[in-house]
Parts: structure tokens; sequence; C-alpha cells
């Protein structure tokens, strides 16, 4: 068995809401007991609706918010905490794609320093050949060198993303945590550049958790897909398994709503109900108030996630475990 | 407040193309000799040295309490006969230079205060926080007199009191502009690459929110002017042998009906630089800034 | 609410111990008491006896907590040169300081407010360029500088004001003019400002556009929305009552709290400078604290944004 690159134990994390003024304090479970980890070379597609706690995740998997029950192990060493010199080191390894590349850049600076910016903070390579490295990365990613002295606002939204890319590249990370990384781009732009990181991450062998509410482009890239529902996992396969065969309802619908090219849209379930809200989690399976399919046990009980397959593992009651053979 | 400020500070970015071509083909009038006032002032303090006619000291005994106009003295002379021109120009230098430390003074602790806050939160911000009411409660002109009731009066400990003058404002500022940049955005993806807070709040964040504190710093420029005058005015600031702008004032006030002239010039020079210097600001703020009116 | 009041109460404590402890370091940092108070040609048996008379012989901290209960039992020590008690001497020149300042402010706010109020509703016009230019000058123009020259005109030129002293009303005409001046100017900018902003609001669109005349949306929309920043101002000024003065009482030699300050600073009248911070810094502290209030209770908006 492969050491993980990075796993997960039982990631708790809890945030304080108030109402108003005189509100109590309310804990909200963005992520709620949650296990998981990433081979290296993996992509791992983390799916859900906003408000599942899916980009909690990837900044509690990069150390950036706590934990306040579980823990991360990177390479088999536990994460130090935010903040701290090993932390900071530990960036040349790690790294973060945003949703917003415009916010995610420093407006005073030309994109070529920005590039250059991890190889200058962990001293990686002399300086002469960082000037090198930083051409290498932006043809790497599809960057004219014309555009190396151009400002973050002088770029298009995709090749701002694609800058953003190649900073978190530089320092030749072994991780990288993709949260959301095309949603601000045009359609026409977010294939190209979900192919290009699937490209480079194919190319250096990088681990990669991809964090999207769009199965479309999760399908495109992720060798693997857990599926996120208010703080849990409540489905895990290969990418190809959970497409072609889900188990669970919440997954089930997600799935038939994604068009398959060619084929019309056909068995499409409809979720009902209000969307989730961290703050008003529901007894029971959190998922029962728009689950089709939901019953009295349901209602009551919190379903565990159970090994139901082969590399498959699903939270239901209404899922039969390890029986169904796997259909690729 | 914080929304604001992100969006100023992409509003300012995009802004920033092309700025001095800009500046340079719609500057009102009023602007312009603002401008220029300032320049010769400036030149003035620079050169104060070569352009003094007289020592500040040296007296005229034949010559006490003439009006302007004389040849020997164009601006007139004081009650002992020393040339008011030469004491103009000296003061000048003495106000400007004690303004533009102070104001440097200013902006340095109270940015340095300000990003404390954001950086430490907790118990550095109720401190910086619990500070900031302290200046609101004590008006400055106060706070100044009672100091140098108790230390007496010194150059250097002026300099040092006004650098106090407005310290609040920048570290409000810097605070609100680093919370808001390290909340979301370029410092949170700095610190995410690996940064040394160092390197976050001067390199990155610093640079993205000068331009807002150097309009502050037009803004409590003047201001400090004012204050160090009125000090100087009152006999606590600056001390004899030297001279300052309010200080002329101050002491051409007992020759108010006699020799006008010893109070009127250097009350005229206070007036156009804060006029110019305000005037000049808010057109600057207006340009550079459009949050803040 | 209850917590809004409790913590604004909370900052305002917090904020009279810091200047209490400002006075203690600053008190204590100019050099030793004993050798202020008793001179320099003092022997040292004396000097001894008077460190153990006044607890200056105690570790910093006790002394800094005598020092409290002397301040909040509303004991300030003697003024050194008339031998008064300093508070006694302070509170003597509170009315004349106010005689001052009152109508001073009365004259800010009713002319200052209405000017940038009208200047907002008029804009561009020829009313409002001159208001903004005379606001301008307002608030650049110094007040020792203002004064003079009121003097150089009303005084000497025209001898028809008197230039200093207390006698009658006529004596407080020019202090209080100079003193006004400077306020109008900012309440004028200021209300201006606040007045433009709240009339390009949705909400005042909306009531002309519904058919609400004129009148009825400038005085029960937008001035109540526009009063908000403006009280913060006046707050201040109604802070600065006491300590407003200082350069004017100089000017017009007005017996006053500011004339008191200068004179004992001159003097360095410890006792009466520290008297006159505190109480300063308390009237300043206490302003404050009602304008938050105020606050409060107009813009429940912002009780929510402090609080959280």
């Amino acid at each position: 068995m492969v050491t993980p690159l990075i796993e997960a134990k039982g990631l708790t994390r809890v945030y304080e809401m108030r109402r108003g003024l005189f509100g109590k304090a309310i804990p909200v479970r963005a992520v709620d007991d949650l296990s998981i980890k990433v081979l290296p070379g993996e992509t791992l597609g983390v799916v859900g609706e906003s408000g599942s706690g899916k980009s909690t995740l990837g900044r509690m998997l990069l150390g950036i918010d706590p934990a306040q029950a579980g823990a991360v192990t990177f390479e088999g060493h536990p994460m130090p905490a935010f903040g701290t010199a090993e932390w900071r080191a530990l960036r040349a390894r790690m790294q973060l794609v945003y949703q917003d590349p415009l916010a995610a850049l420093d407006r005073r600076l030309t994109i070529a320093t920005q590039i250059r910016e991890p190889l200058d903070i962990h001293n990686l390579l002399t300086k002469s050949q960082r000037d090198g490295r930083v051409q290498a990365l932006m043809a790497a990613v599809g960057l004219r060198p014309d555009q190396a002295d151009r400002y973050p606002h002088e770029l298009s939204g995709g090749q701002r993303q694609r800058a953003v890319i190649a900073r978190a590249l530089a320092s030749h990370p072994s991780l990288i945590v993709c949260d959301e990384p095309v949603s601000a781009l045009d359609v026409s732009i977010q294939a190209q550049v979900v192919n290009m990181l699937r490209d480079l991450q194919d190319e250096f062998q990088i681990g990669m958790v991809f964090i999207s509410h769009d199965l479309k482009v999760v399908r495109n890239v992720a060798d693997r897909v857990a599926v996120m529902y208010l703080g849990r996992i409540v489905e895990e396969a290969l990418s190809d398994v959970i497409f072609a065969s889900p188990r669970h309802p919440y997954t089930q619908a997600l799935v038939s709503s994604v068009p398959v090219p060619g084929q019309p849209l056909k068995g499409r379930m409809i979720l009902q109900g209000e969307p989730p809200n961290p703050a008003d989690r529901p007894s029971g399976c959190a998922f029962h108030p728009r689950c089709p399919l939901a019953t009295d046990i349901c209602r009551t009980s919190v379903p565990a996630l159970r090994t139901i397959g082969v590399g498959r593992s699903a939270a239901c009651h209404l899922v039969e475990g390890a029986t169904a053979p796997i259909a690729a | 407040m914080t929304t604001a400020d992100i969006a100023h500070a992409h509003a300012a970015g995009r802004r920033r193309t092309g700025l001095i071509p800009r500046l340079r083909r719609n500057l009102p009038l009023s602007i312009g000799l603002g401008i220029l006032w300032l320049s010769v002032m400036l030149l003035v303090a620079i050169f104060a040295d070569a352009l003094r006619p007289y020592g500040i000291t040296a007296m005229d005994l034949t010559n006490r309490l003439s009006a302007p106009g004389d040849p020997k003295h164009w601006l007139g002379t004081d009650e002992l006969g020393r040339d008011v021109f030469a004491r103009l120009i000296q003061s000048i230098r003495v106000s400007l230079v004690i303004a533009f430390s102070a104001t440097i003074i200013s902006a340095i602790f109270g940015t340095a205060l300000g990003f404390a806050a954001a950086k430490f939160r907790g118990i550095v911000e109720h401190i910086v926080l619990v500070l900031a009411d302290f200046q609101a409660a004590l008006p400055f002109l106060i706070m100044s007199l009672a100091v140098l009731a108790f230390f007496g009066s010194s150059m250097v400990l002026i300099v040092c009191l006004m650098g106090f003058y407005g310290w609040e404002r920048y570290a409000r500022i810097a605070r609100g502009l680093a919370i808001s940049a390290s909340a979301q955005g370029y410092a949170s993806a700095v610190v995410q690459l690996g940064a040394s807070p160092l390197r976050v709040y001067f390199r990155h964040i610093l640079p993205n929110v000068a331009s807002t504190l150097i309009v502050s710093m037009t803004l409590t420029f003047p201001e400090i002017i004012l204050m160090e005058s009125g000090l100087s005015f009152l006999g606590l600031g600056v001390q004899p042998p030297e001279t300052s702008l309010g200080n002329m004032v101050g002491f051409g006030r007992e020759y108010l009906t006699r020799a006008p002239w010893i109070m009127l010039t250097p009350a005229l020079v206070i007036m156009l630089t804060t006029l110019s210097i305000s005037l000049v600001g808010d057109w600057l703020r207006d340009k550079l800034d459009p949050t803040i009116r | 609410m209850v917590r809004f009041v409790i913590s604004r109460l909370l900052r305002a404590l917090v904020t009279i111990v810091a200047v209490v402890t400002f006075a203690f370091v600053v008190l204590r940092m100019s050099g030793d008491p004993a050798q202020v108070m008793l001179g320099p040609d003092v022997p040292q048996e004396a000097v001894d006896a008077f460190r153990t008379s006044w607890g200056l012989d105690q570790p910093l901290w006790i002394q800094y907590l005598a020092y409290i209960k002397s301040i909040f039992t509303g004991d300030f020590g003697v003024s050194m040169r008339d031998k008064e008690s300093a508070l006694q001497l302070v509170l003597e020149r509170v009315p004349a300081t106010l005689q001052l300042t009152i109508p001073a402010l009365l004259l800010k706010l009713f002319i200052g407010i209405p000017a940038g109020v009208y200047a907002a509703l008029h804009r561009q016009s020829a009313v409002d360029r001159s208001v903004i230019l005379l606001a301008i000058l307002g608030f650049t123009i110094p007040s020792f500088v203002m004064g003079l020259l009121l003097v150089l005109i009303f005084s000497v030129t025209l001898g028809v004001l008197p230039s200093g002293g207390q006698d009658t009303w006529v004596h407080g005409l020019l202090p209080t003019i100079t003193m006004s001046i400077g306020g109008i100017g900012i309440l004028a900018r200021f209300s201006r400002s606040a007045m433009i902003e709240v009339m390009g609001q949705p909400y005042i669109r909306t009531a002309s556009a519904k058919g609400v005349t004129w009148s009825n949306v400038v005085w029960n929309h937008a001035l109540p929305n526009a009063a908000v920043p403006i009280i913060t101002i006046v707050g201040f000024m109604v802070g600065s009552l006491i300590a407003g003065a200082v350069i004017v009482e100089s000017i017009f030699s007005w017996p006053g709290i500011g004339r008191l300050l200068v004179v004992s600073v001159s003097n360095r009248d410890l006792a009466v400078v520290q008297c006159i911070l505190l109480m300063i810094a308390a009237t300043m502290v206490l302003s404050n604290l009602m304008v938050d209030l105020l606050y409060g209770w107009l813009d429940p908006r912002l009780r929510r944004q402090t609080v959280h």
C-alpha cells in the first residue's frame, strides 16, 4: 500500500454563527467528522452544493483553517500549525488555486514577479535560474512571453487563472488544491483551463484535490470523486464508477442532471425542498427532507459512511452494503 | 467599510494607468496656483540659507519697526530691527520641516500600529483601539500643552509630539485595509505561498494601501502646521531665538497697532500654505480615491 | 441594546483610566516631584521627609493606585502658585469659558448646518460655490490669525469693538465670532456632503417619485438620515466646549479655562494642568458616549456593527 500523499482523519470544523444582536451563538458544523485521503499523483474531485463545506475542507487539508477535531497528515507527517515556520516551509510542497484569480493576485506587481514569488520566498534555485523557471512556467500554462510584464488587470480572466496556476506550480509542489478554479471563468475558457490543469498534473505527477460544484468539470479531471452534503461525505468512488452507477440518492440526483453528449437527458431527478443550510441541520440523515426515498429511519438516525464495494462507500440507510457488483 | 475598500482597491488599480498625463490634462486654475505656491514654499525651505538676506537675529537698531517697502528691508523690520523677510524665510523652513517630519512619523507610527492590530487581532487590537479612543478623548492641543508643561519645550519634543498627531487615522485605515486584504484576496494568497508576515505586510499590503495613506497625509500636513503654529503662537512651541510662522505671529501680536506687518506676513503665509494643501489634497483625493469625500 | 450600552460605558471607563494613566506617567517621568515641589536647594532630610509623607518611597504601582484613588475622590492637589485647591481654581474658570463656547456653538449650528443643507439642495449654484469657498477658508485660517485680523479691523482700525477683557457682553463678541468661524466652515462642508450623499439614495428618489412633496422629502426623509454623520461632528464640538477656547481666550485675554491652562503650562503648575487635562478628557468622553448612544438610537445598523 502506498503512503497517501495527504490524509485526513475525523476532521471537524465548527463555526460560531450569531443571528442578530441578541441571538445566541449557533454552532455550525462546516465539516463534520470527515476522513479522506489522496494518493500521490491522484486527482480527487470534491463535489457539493454551496454550503456543503467543500471549500472549508480544502483549506483544512492545507492547514489554513484549524481543525477542532481530527488531524491531517501530509506524507505521513502531521500538519504543522498555521503560520509557523514549518507550516510556511511546507507551502513549497502544497499549493492552492483560487476561485477568483483577480483577487488572488497583487494588482501592483507584474505577472512574472508574482509567478516568481514562491521561488523567492522559499529560496529555490539560484537567482538567475529563477527567470528561466518563470519563462518555462509561463510557457507551460500557455501564457505568452510578452505577458510577463503585464499587471493582473491587463489580462483576461483565463490568463489570470493561468498565471495563478503557474505561481502554484513554481515550487514543484506535490499537492495542489483547486477551489472552484474555473467557476469564475467563461464557459468557453473553462474547458481549456481544466484540460491544461489535467495535463500539467499528469506531467508533473501532482496530487490534486479539485473542488467544484460542477459535475461536468469534475468528471473531466478527477480519478476519484467524493460527494459532500452538509459537511459530510455521502458517497465516494472512482470517477467512472460514480458517474455510471451512483448509489446515494443525492449523488443520483446530481448525476442525473448532467447531460451526456449525444444523448437526451433522461430520468432526471429534481431535488425538492430547501438547499442545505449548515446552521439548521436536519435530524437523522441530513439529506432526508429532500430525499424522495426517505423512510422513518432516515429521520432519526444518522447513516454512517460504509464500504459498499471495492473502493467505494456511501452513507445511506437504503444502500445495501457490499453487494452490488461494481459496474465499470 | 471592508467592501468599499476592496471596491476602491480595484478601482484605484484600474485608474493607475496614465495617471500623470491625465492629471496634466485637467488641472483647474486654483489647483495650479496651489501647486505653484507649495513649490515656492518647498524651494524656500530648501534654499533658506541662500535666500536669507540677513541672519535671523541680526539687528538693525537704526531701522526698528520700519514699514515694508524699505529698500533694505522689503517686508520691514520688527521691534529689534530684525529683518522680517529673513525671519519669514527661516520660519517657513522651520514650520515645514516640523510639519513634514511629524507627518512622516505619524504615518509610520499609525500604519505600524494599524498593521499590528490587523495581524495579531485580540489583545493587540484592543490596545490600539483604546489608544485611539484616548487620542480622541484628549484634544491634541490640550495634550501637547500638558506634555510641554511637564517636559518643557524643545525642538525634538515638538517634532515627536506633532508626530502623534492624527496617527489614529492611519491606524484605522491601515487596519481596515489590511484586514480586508488578508481576509480574502492577494494577501491571503501570498500567506498561502509561505511568505513571512513581514513580506506579506511590507511587500504586498503596504504598496496596495499606500495611495490611501498618502491622501491622509495631505489631510494631516496642514493640520500639523496649524497645530504647531498655534502652540508657537501661545509661546509654548518653537522657542526664540529660533523662529517659526506661529511664533512670528505670536510675537508680532504685541505690535499689532504699530507694526501689523510683522504679524500679517507670516499669517498670510500660513493661510496660503494650508489653503493650498487643502485644495490640492482635496483634488488629489477626488482623483485617487473615490471612496473618501 | 443593553449590551451595546454596557460595552460603550466600559469603553468610556477604559478611556478615562487611560487618560489618568497618561497624566500619572507624564507626571512621574517629568522629574522627581520632591525636587519640583521643594526646589533645588533643599536639604536631603527635607526631601526624604517629603517623599515619605507623599508616599513617594512606595513601589510605583502603589503610588499609581493611590493616585487613582485621590483622583476619583476629587483631590487634584494644590496649585503651586496660588496654594489653592487646583479643582477650585479650575471650576471658577468654567463659567467664563462657557460664556464664549456656548454662544459660539449655537452660531456654528444655526449658520453652519442650514448653509450646508441649502448648498446641497442647490448644487452647483452660486450659493453652493460660495459656501464651499467660505467653508474652506473658514477652516484653513487658523483661529489666532482670524482673531488678530478681527481685532485689527474692528478694534484697531474701526475702533468699534473692544479687543480684550470680559467686562460686558460686547467684549464677548469678537472672541465668539472668532471661535465660531472655523466650526461654521466645518459644519457647512460636512452637512453639505452628508446631505448630498443622502439625496442620492434610492429611497429619496422613491419618495419623490411617489409624489411626496419636495419639502416633505427634505424634512422627513433626507434630513433625519443626514443627521447621523452630522451628529458626530456636533458631538465633538460639544465635547470641546471646555477645551476649544485655548487660543481664542489667550488672544482676547478672556479669563477662562484655556487661559488658565496656558498660564499654568508656562508656570509649570502641574496640579492645575493635570486637573484641567482630566476634566477636559472627562467632558470629551462623556459627549462621545452620548453621541454613541444617540447613534445607536438613531441608526440600529451601527449597533450591530459595533458589537459583533
